[in-house]
């Protein structure tokens, strides 16, 4: 009698969540956010269909980016307390299968954006892509502190790509809100640096904290905040912005200008006694801080208050 | 005793196949819906009766 082995092991078969995860949803839920607010603030307007494919390909495209840079970074994200649980460290998906996915999503996302709105549009996402993929993750990432400053272009590329998607072209008042992103994401992550601290120091990235030491980036972070205050004041006197955008902006600056201060004044042996509370608060407000200016844009343009000044 | 127990790996599969299928029945959905907006604003009639004899075709032939 023959006896018939089953080799019952199987390789991890991903579920849909595991290839959702991939795709960053949190970070996408400000990328869709910041693309909608683009799209509703940009004179003249897209059909409500259109409006929706250009949220949903922008959206996928950052997506996108998430699946390479989960691909690419896999081997330091393991290390990472806060990233250890990605799907890839985990070895729910296959690197080469991220590295598809990334890559099928990336040119789905930017064709689709081209043929719902225009080429204009759909050639930013690509640059987007590229640039947070290729230029940050591949590049900046692991070679220089200023990592963050540069890579947070990439972030700030969606309310740009919205209007773009509405108007096919780039204007005061789209650089402005690029320029709200760009500038408000060095002192979020390096708030964020100053309390996860050892996981970037094992993982080998160069951020600030590591190759200047904590008491530069606490400079850093003041230095970043007080060049950040103009942008969404100058943003509330354009075509787009109005008195609830300025309200928003003079009131969350200041609240902002006024944290930043207090993470220059401390030191380690003050933040360790409690907890970096300071710290963690800062990093915490900056969250409400970007959806607060975003939807502060909304309301005046939904009360026709836009363009005011 | 169930002769055939589900094993796990087959609930994930069902997850990821069912997933992967309403994903592409979405975008389905969005591709029409973009082309029925586009045609509709260059002019073109939309006409669901594409089988049938239309006699204003025969009447702008001849």
């Amino acid at each position: 009698m023959t006896e018939i082995s089953v080799n019952a092991t199987h390789e991890y078969e991903p579920t849909f969540g595991d290839y959702v995860a991939l795709l960053k949803p949190r970070v996408m839920s400000l990328v869709v956010f910041t693309a909608l607010v683009g799209i509703l603030v940009a004179p003249s307007g897209l059909h409500p269909v259109e409006a929706f494919a250009a949220i949903l390909f922008i959206a996928l495209g950052a997506g996108a980016s998430g699946a390479l840079n989960m691909w690419y970074d896999a081997d330091i994200d393991a290390v990472m307390r806060r990233t250890a649980k990605r799907p890839v460290p985990l070895g729910r998906v296959a690197p080469g299968e991220a590295l598809a996915i990334g890559i099928a999503l990336s040119g789905i996302s930017v064709v689709m954006l081209g043929l719902a709105t225009n080429l204009f549009a759909a050639g930013l996402l690509a640059f987007t892509i590229f640039f947070y993929a290729v230029i940050y993750t591949m590049w900046l990432k692991r070679w220089t502190p200023q990592n963050i400053v540069i890579g947070g272009a990439a972030g700030a590329f969606p309310p740009m790509i919205g209007w773009a998607a509405v108007t096919g072209d780039v204007s005061v008042a789209s650089a402005l809100m690029f320029a709200l992103i760009f500038m408000w994401t060095p002192p979020h992550f390096w708030a964020l640096a100053l309390f996860m601290k050892s996981d970037y120091d094992d993982a080998g990235v160069p951020m600030l904290t590591v190759t200047h030491g904590r008491p530069s980036t606490r400079r850093h972070i003041l230095a970043y905040t007080v060049l950040l205050a103009p942008v969404p004041v100058w943003l509330a006197l354009t075509s787009v912005g109005g008195p609830v955008t300025l309200a928003v902006a003079v009131a969350l600056n200041l609240w902002f200008l006024k944290g930043a201060v207090q993470i220059w004044r401390r030191d380690e042996v003050m933040a360790e006694a409690d907890g970096y509370k300071v710290e963690k608060a800062f990093f915490r407000f900056s969250l409400y801080y970007l959806f607060a200016h975003f939807g502060a844009l909304l309301i005046d343009q939904a009360l026709g208050l836009a363009g005011w000044a | 005793m169930e002769l055939k127990p589900t094993h796990e790996v087959h609930a994930r599969r069902f997850s990821r196949n069912f997933g992967v299928a309403v994903t592409l029945l979405g975008l389905v959905a969005v591709v029409f819906g973009l082309t029925v907006v586009k045609v509709k604003r260059s002019g073109g009639e939309m006409q669901a009766f594409d089988h049938v004899v239309r006699p204003e075709l025969t009447e702008v032939a001849q």
